[in-house]
This record gives C-alpha cells, sequence and structure tokens, in this order.
C-alpha cells in the first residue's frame, strides 16, 4: 500500500521506504528523515527574492540579507524535483520536519479499507492543472 | 514577576505548608493574573446546574435549533458594532461577539469577525468567578457588564477591550455574553495601541484587569472619566463603549426569549452539550490523523528597534486521539522589548489557526483546543512574564497562529477526510501604516489603517494563492475605502493598493501577491506614522513543499521635501511608486531612507513620503512545475518580471506577442534540473560543510541552535558588551538589550578618535 503524504513524497508501507511521487526514486527508511535521502542546494535568497530597490544604495531592498538568512533547496535525486524548502539562519542545522509511525499508520489505513492513491486526491497530474488560476481566464 | 533565580527551599511539612497558605491569602497585595487560570486552556468540568439540565435529558435538534438562534443573535451583535463602532477596527470587521458558559467556556461565537478574540475570554469570565462573584464590594448582578483589556488576564493583546455580561436567571449566572472590538489607542507610549516603542509594561497602556464598569444596566461614569483621562481618544473610548453594551444587550434580549421559550434547563444543557460535543470531535478529528511528529521552526529578525533573530520552535506530535504541541526550544522573553507575549494570547492565534484553517465547520468552542496539551516555557517570548512588555505581542502570537497552519498542511495532507483544504502559509505580518496626532478637525486620535486586512494567501495543491484577500485573524474583514479616512484624517494614500511586481511566493501554484501603499500626510500642527512589523531581513512566512516564501519588506521614506508642493505644480510628477521613487529619486533635495519596519512614532512633516508593501502568502510545490501558460500570463500582466519568468520558472516566450515558447521551455526546464543535480549535493555531506556549532559570530542570536538541544543561545549584554551564552532557559541571564541611539553614538565616538588618531589632531575633553 503507498501513502501519498505530501505533494511529492510517498510512504510505501510494504517496503516502509520513502519514495518519489514523480520518479518513483527511493527516497530512505519511511521511519527515518527523507530530507537524508535528498540532495541541498544552500541558497543565496537574493537570487529568488530579488532586490526590487537598489542594493547598491539601500540596505532594505525586498531582498532577504543572506546574513541573516540562507534558503535550503531538497532535490530528488532521481528527477530533480524541489521537494521542499527551508529558510534558515546560516548554519542552523536543517529541522527534521515529518517522522510518521509507520505500524500506526498501517493499521489506521487498513482500518479505512480505501486505497489511499485513490481517496487522497491532492498531487501532481493532470487534474490539478487545469485548476491553475491564470489558465481558465 | 520577574524569576529571580532562588536556591530551592527546603520542604515544607503540611503544617508549614498550611501556616504559609493562610499567611498568603491574608495578606494578598493585590489580586494579579491567577496562574491557575492562565495556564489552563481546557473546559471546565461539568457544574451541578450543568449535570441536572442534561440528566433532564437532551433532544439534539433542539440543541442545534437553539445554536442557530444564538448564531442568529450574535451576528446581529456583531452587526450593531461593526455599523456603529467608532474605533477604525469595528468598521472593517476586527471584532467579534459571543456566548459563553457559567464557568466561562465559549460556546458560540458571531459567524464574522476575529475569531481569536472571543476564543480567549474564558480567562477573564474564570477571574471574575473566582474572585468578583463572592467579594463583597464588586459581586455579580444582572444587568452588570464587566470591561477588560490587559492581554496579562487573557486577550489577544491590549487594543482590544471587551465587555463581558453575565445571564442570571433566578439568580443564578447561567451564561455570559460579550462583545469585543480591536478599539485601537489605548494610551500607550506611541499612538494606535500597540507600541512596538515600549519597553517596559507601563509603556503598554490601558492594564484593566477584568472590573464592573457597568453596574445594573448603568455605565459608571467616574471610571468611565477615568478611562477617557487615560486615551488619547475620549470620544472613541466612550462611543465604542456604548456599542458594545448596546450589541451585548440586544443579544441577552434574543437570549432571554429564547429562554423564556425553552426553559432554562434546555439551555444550559444546549451550551454545554454544544461545548462537549465539540471536544468528542476534535478528539475523533485528531484520531484520524497520522500519528507522527511534524516540526516548524520560525526565525524573527527584529525587536522592532534592532534587528536579531529570534527562533519560535514548535512540535505537533499526533498519538492516537492525542495532540501534543511543544514550543521548547523558543527564544527568552526580551525585558526591553515590546515583542514579547504571554501565551494566552499566542494560544489564542493558535485557536483562530485552528477554528479558521483546520476546521473551520465546528461550532466555535473553547473546547477546540481543550484537546489538545500545549507544552511552553514561561520567559520566552511565546510565553512572557508578567514583567514583560507586550506591545507587539502580535509578533510572537502570529507566530503561534503560523506554527499550526503552516504544519496543518503535512499534518492533514493524507487524511482523506478534511475539512479545509491544504493551504501553504499565510501571510503574518500587520504591514499597514499607524498614525496619530491631531487631525484636520483638530481631534487627537491613534489608530491605523485598513491595510493590514489586505494580507495574502498561501497557495493550494490546486490554485494560486488570492491577492491581499484577508488578514489571518479574521477571514471576512474589509479594507476599507481610503477616501472615506481621508475625511477624517489628514493624510492620504497616493498610493494605494497597487501589486507589487515578483511580491509572491513563487511555486507551482504561487502564493497571493501584496500590494504597495505610499501615504503623506498635509495640513496638521501634529502627525505621525509608525510601523509595527518584522521580516525586512529574514522572510517571515515561508514555502510548501517545494514552494518559496514571500520575499522581505522594507520600509522607505522620503525625508525634507514636500512632494505635494511638487506635484501641485506640475501634476505630470504623480507618478510614484516604491520602486521608482527610491531608484530615480525624482524629488530633488530629499533624503531617501529605507529601515526595517519596526518604526516607532516618526514625525512627518507636510508631504514627506512613508512608503511600505504588504507581504505574499507561500507558494506551493516546484516552480519548474509551473503550467507555463500561467506563467506568460503573469508576465503579461506585469506580476512578475521577465527575469523571474527565466530565472525562476523557466520559460521561454516570445516577449512581443507574449506566447510560449514550448520547446524552449522545456529545454531551460531540463537544463535547470541538470544544474539542481549538479549543485546539490548529498544531506550529509552537505549537514557536514552547512551546520556550525553556534550562530554567526556578529548575529544576536535566541533560542536553540538546532533542535537536538534542551539549551538557549542568546547575546546578553554585560559590562563588557555583548556576551553569547548558551544555557537552560531558567539558566540565562535576563536579557536586556541597550538603547541602538547609545551603542550608535559609541560606535561615532569612537570612529571620531581613531580619525582625530590618524590626523595628529589632538581634543580635550572633559567627561
Ligand atoms: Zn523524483
Amino acid at each position: 500500500m503507498r501513502i501519498p503524504m505530501t505533494e511529492y513524497l510517498i510512504i510505501d508501507l510494504d517496503t516502509e521506504r520513502w519514495v518519489c511521487r514523480i520518479c518513483s526514486q527511493d527516497l530512505g527508511d519511511a521511519r527515518g528523515n527523507y530530507k537524508e535521502a535528498t540532495l541541498v542546494y544552500d541558497r543565496d535568497p537574493r537570487e529568488i527574492h530579488q532586490p526590487i530597490i537598489d542594493p547598491e544604495r539601500y540596505e532594505y531592498t525586498f531582498s532577504p540579507d543572506p546574513g541573516y538568512c540562507r534558503i535550503l533547496e531538497y532535490y530528488c535525486p532521481g528527477c530533480a524535483t524541489q521537494i521542499e524548502t527551508e529558510y534558515l539562519p546560516p548554519g542552523h542545522p536543517p529541522t527534521v520536519d515529518m517522522v510518521w509511525d509507520i505500524d500506526a499508520l498501517r493499521a489506521q489505513w487498513q482500518a479505512r479499507g480505501t486505497d489511499p492513491m485513490t481517496v487522497v486526491t491532492y498531487g501532481p497530474g493532470e487534474d490539478v492543472q487545469r485548476h491553475t488560476a491564470h489558465t481558465h481566464g | 514577576m520577574t524569576a529571580v533565580h532562588e536556591p530551592a527551599a527546603a520542604e515544607l511539612n503540611p503544617q508549614e505548608q498550611d501556616w504559609v497558605d493562610q499567611f498568603m491569602d491574608e495578606t494578598t497585595l493585590f489580586l494579579g493574573p491567577d496562574p491557575e487560570i492562565m495556564r489552563n486552556h481546557s473546559i471546565c468540568s461539568r457544574t451541578e446546574l450543568e449535570e441536572e439540565c442534561i440528566a433532564e435529558g437532551i433532544d439534539p435538534l433542539e440543541i442545534d435549533r437553539i445554536r442557530k438562534r444564538l448564531a442568529g443573535a450574535l451576528d446581529e451583535g456583531y452587526e450593531m458594532c461593526e455599523a456603529m463602532g467608532a474605533a477604525p477596527g469595528a468598521k472593517w470587521g476586527d471584532l467579534t461577539t459571543a456566548i459563553y458558559t457559567a464557568s466561562g467556556d465559549v460556546t458560540y461565537l458571531s459567524c464574522h469577525g476575529v475569531i481569536a478574540f472571543s476564543a480567549i475570554l474564558h480567562h477573564p469570565i474564570r477571574y471574575i468567578m473566582k474572585y468578583w462573584r463572592d467579594e463583597p464590594t464588586v459581586g455579580i448582578h444582572a444587568g452588570d457588564g464587566f470591561i477588560h483589556n490587559d492581554a496579562r488576564f487573557g486577550n489577544v493583546h491590549n487594543t482590544d477591550q471587551s465587555m463581558i455580561m453575565p445571564v442570571i436567571r433566578d439568580d443564578k449566572i447561567i451564561a455570559w455574553v460579550a462583545a469585543t472590538i480591536h478599539e485601537g489607542e489605548n494610551g500607550a507610549c506611541e499612538p494606535g495601541g500597540m507600541p512596538s516603542g515600549s519597553e517596559t509594561p507601563f509603556d503598554d497602556g490601558l492594564r484593566m484587569s477584568p472590573f464592573k464598569i457597568v453596574e445594573r444596566g448603568r455605565l459608571r461614569r467616574d471610571l468611565l472619566t477615568f478611562l477617557q483621562h487615560s486615551v488619547r481618544d475620549p470620544k472613541l473610548q466612550l462611543a465604542d463603549l456604548k456599542v458594545k453594551i448596546g450589541a451585548v444587550q440586544r443579544i441577552m434580549q434574543r437570549i432571554d426569549k429564547i429562554v423564556d421559550e425553552v426553559g432554562v434547563e434546555t439551555f444550559v444543557a444546549a451550551l454545554r452539550i454544544t461545548v462537549e460535543d465539540v471536544e468528542a470531535e476534535v478528539r475523533r478529528r485528531i484520531r484520524e490523523l497520522p500519528d507522527g511528529t511534524v516540526r516548524f521552526n520560525q526565525f524573527m529578525d527584529s525587536t522592532l528597534k534592532e534587528n536579531i533573530l529570534i527562533k519560535l520552535a514548535c512540535s505537533i506530535t499526533v498519538e492516537g486521539e492525542k495532540m501534543t504541541i511543544d514550543l521548547r526550544g523558543t527564544g527568552p522573553e526580551i525585558l526591553n522589548r515590546a515583542i514579547n507575549s504571554p501565551l494566552c494570547s499566542v494560544k489564542s492565534m493558535m485557536m483562530q489557526a485552528i477554528l479558521a484553517f483546520w476546521w473551520p465547520d465546528l461550532p466555535r468552542c473553547t473546547s477546540a483546543m481543550s484537546p489538545i496539551e500545549i507544552i511552553s516555557d514561561e520567559h520566552t517570548w511565546a510565553d512572557a512574564g508578567y514583567d514583560a512588555p507586550m506591545g507587539q505581542s502580535l509578533q510572537a502570537s502570529f507566530r503561534g497562529f503560523s506554527a499550526l497552519q503552516s504544519s496543518w498542511a503535512k499534518l492533514q495532507f493524507a487524511n482523506p477526510e478534511k475539512f479545509s483544504n491544504v493551504i501553504a502559509p499565510w501571510f503574518n505580518q500587520i504591514n499597514t501604516f499607524l498614525w496619530g496626532g491631531v487631525t484636520q478637525h483638530g481631534d487627537q486620535v491613534g489608530n491605523l489603517c485598513a491595510d493590514l486586512n489586505g494580507m495574502p494567501g498561501g497557495a493550494k495543491p490546486f490554485l494560486d494563492g488570492e491577492d491581499a484577500v484577508s488578514p489571518l485573524f479574521c477571514a471576512m474583514a474589509d479594507t476599507a475605502e481610503q477616501e472615506v479616512m481621508e475625511e477624517e484624517v489628514p493624510f492620504m494614500q497616493l498610493v494605494s493598493k497597487r501589486l507589487v511586481r515578483d511580491n509572491m511566493g513563487f511555486g507551482k501554484h504561487t502564493g497571493g501577491m501584496g500590494y504597495e501603499m505610499i501615504v503623506a500626510s498635509e495640513g496638521t500642527p501634529l502627525w505621525g506614522f509608525m510601523t509595527v512589523t518584522s521580516g525586512a531581513k529574514f522572510s517571515s512566512i515561508y514555502g510548501m513543499f517545494g514552494g518559496y516564501g514571500c520575499g522581505t519588506y522594507p520600509l522607505a521614506r522620503v525625508k525634507g521635501v514636500n512632494v505635494f508642493d511638487i506635484v501641485r505644480k506640475d501634476p505630470s510628477r504623480f507618478d510614484l511608486s516604491i520602486e521608482k521613487v527610491m531608484n530615480d529619486r525624482p524629488f530633488e533635495g530629499g533624503t531617501y531612507l529605507t529601515d526595517h519596519m519596526g518604526l516607532q512614532f516618526d514625525v512627518a512633516k507636510d508631504g514627506e513620503l512613508y512608503m511600505i508593501a504588504q507581504g505574499a502568502g507561500g507558494g506551493y510545490g516546484d516552480p519548474l512545475q509551473r503550467d507555463p501558460q500561467a506563467v506568460v500570463r503573469d508576465i503579461e500582466l506585469d506580476r512578475i518580471s521577465p527575469k523571474v519568468a527565466r530565472e525562476i520558472f523557466a520559460v521561454a516566450y516570445d516577449p512581443q506577442t507574449f506566447v510560449l515558447d514550448v520547446e524552449g521551455t522545456e529545454a531551460l526546464r531540463a537544463k535547470a534540473r541538470q544544474e539542481r543535480l549538479r549543485r546539490g549535493k548529498p544531506y550529509a555531506q552537505f549537514v557536514e560543510e552547512f551546520a556550525t556549532p553556534e550562530p554567526p559570530k556578529d548575529l544576536l542570536y535566541y533560542g536553540s541552535w538546532g533542535d537536538d538541544t534542551d539549551e538557549l543561545t542568546a547575546t546578553v549584554f554585560d559590562i563588557d558588551g555583548p556576551k553569547r551564552v548558551t544555557a537552560p532557559l531558567d539558566q540565562l541571564p535576563i536579557v536586556m538589550i541597550p538603547d541602538r541611539r547609545d551603542l550608535k553614538v559609541a560606535a561615532l565616538e569612537a570612529r571620531i578618535r581613531e580619525l582625530e588618531d590618524k590626523h595628529g589632531e589632538v581634543v580635550h575633553r572633559k567627561s
């Protein structure tokens, strides 16, 4: 049984592994931290939140200060999908953002008796793309 | 009182403890906030009366009918406040009305308004019941009304004033009704009631513990006079007291009718059963979540005076029907800054997340949070002690909201039974202008612009977030008509509600956008503006599942030049945006400044420009998966820049025709993915290189460094200057930050000495 846990992550209860929802890449022990199987990049936040007023002349520009804020980008090593981002002070250890009780998860879904891949409707796919706000105008 | 770390006293035997208790009872100095009441957010157990009433039998349909009629009555009271309220906040819906059980548990709130306002009044009601009911000089009688505002006794923050009245039948209190409005002005050290400049609790303005201001239906003029005398806006203080009394009395009339029809027993049972049913349903809903732990850290970059980084740590653990929220690791309170919040206010904003973003369908009861355990250490900035200033407690409490709202996406994603959408983080700062001074009509006022209500929403798994849609604390608040405000206050919004390009959380679905505001005052003997938010160096909200958060937001000013004069002479120069004004500097002689968004009351001369922007909602999903057509549409509408389209979304298009280049986009995206694989490092290696044993040397950092520690890191200031310490909370020295102007003067003096030495100039100074 496979359970969609986030937009890009599945837990496969049979193998007890994290799996990428886009490319089926194995992402480690489902009882542990999926981040351990990802590729990580320390992004200068000014590249994402670009200055709107001149950084040569002003201290505050609409861009985060790289001395205060970094953006960690977590990529799937199989398909390079950006699974998660994390805003951290420079050097702060990354956060373990989810740890699930696999035995409880199994019992919960067995009790439900439904297929998680069918009843959890959020995720990548054509259906959700259709609802993008600026395409049905 | 401030914790002074004393050695543990020897254990007392029961007789000795008895003596101590008796002594303390007989020598109470005054009845301050009661920790037994303030630390507890659970519903009370059934009273005898409730037991009797419920024993008579319950008809669920009748209870539902009573509940619906109560909802109608509360909405009527709400609308009265909104239509008649004098406070700007009231006009835009920053208020609520609610009914409570006799013990003070919220049973039902008006459908509109700020859930958090009423989700916290069980504290003052319990205080009134515990201390004033049997107090011969006070007592509780039909027609009495209690007022209160101090968050130390249970409130969102000190701008909000409540009118709390008992429902009495046969000499028994059977319920309470209350109306709460964000009044704003409260006599604090700065106008508007939520001063970022407060450095002691006595700078926070009115400190109303719950007291009786209406006696058997009559407003006491002596106390009213005291209140009017204590605030900058005595008209507002009087007008809204009357409005709240009127609204509560109307609700009571409706309740009287219901009680006459169904009887006291059924009515009391209906209130209590609603509270109990919600608690049972919340336990059931928690049970349906996956068991596990979700963790969410936030970093706040400002005391509203200087830039720091202070952490709000949160982990949420679900185990069966038990949910535990653990805030340990959160930074210490800062004893001379306004950002601290009492725990009850943080909980009220957690309640806001629960009842607006988790389970918006539930009757809004105290019991919606009752089954959730909350672990927190007193004397952190999100659980501040009695002596901490808390003028801008929203800084901590809104992060309490974000902790729950953001974590919910992970907690509920795999649950097939959803009561709300998965949503990326909502914007969480009140990016607006507070103002105060003397108006064109000669009135002294202090309050704020409705633009705080223009917070953009987070993206959803299937939809972009809405632009400037509603504040996190009020789904249906209005951003108001600025032109109407301009009749009453001596400033104009020269630019109002123009979206700032690229100001969105990027993602597969983008977070909502925020707009900019440019204001200038004119024709007043005294006027000034304030801003009270953080997030100018560290983004205040983050993205979800690969999306990005918001950017950061400067305060920009042009001082020393009257822009009204310039545009009156040449109207063609009325073409303003923060980007144009700050980059082109079109007004000669002006001083162009940027600062963080903690601006204490700043005197505005005629025509000086003050410029800020609303934030952005968090993005959802990988931006490389965004529908390229949606990206091109955003460029065409000038919502995003060509640079962002290319660098963040990797989309190619014809800049003349805005036609998507499908193949070009595929190539750009394939290349972007290749680059990710090239630059991304395996996690273990990354952590090895990235993580450091402590924060960067010169950063004023407060909170746990990493999540695997029981110690907090803090920079404290002693006789030798700043010193970093790491210790458990109860062993940290008190944190007080030196005045930034003193630091600036010291730095300038040092520089002068350096230059004097360099040039061999000898100056004799006396000290
Ligand atoms: Zn993948």
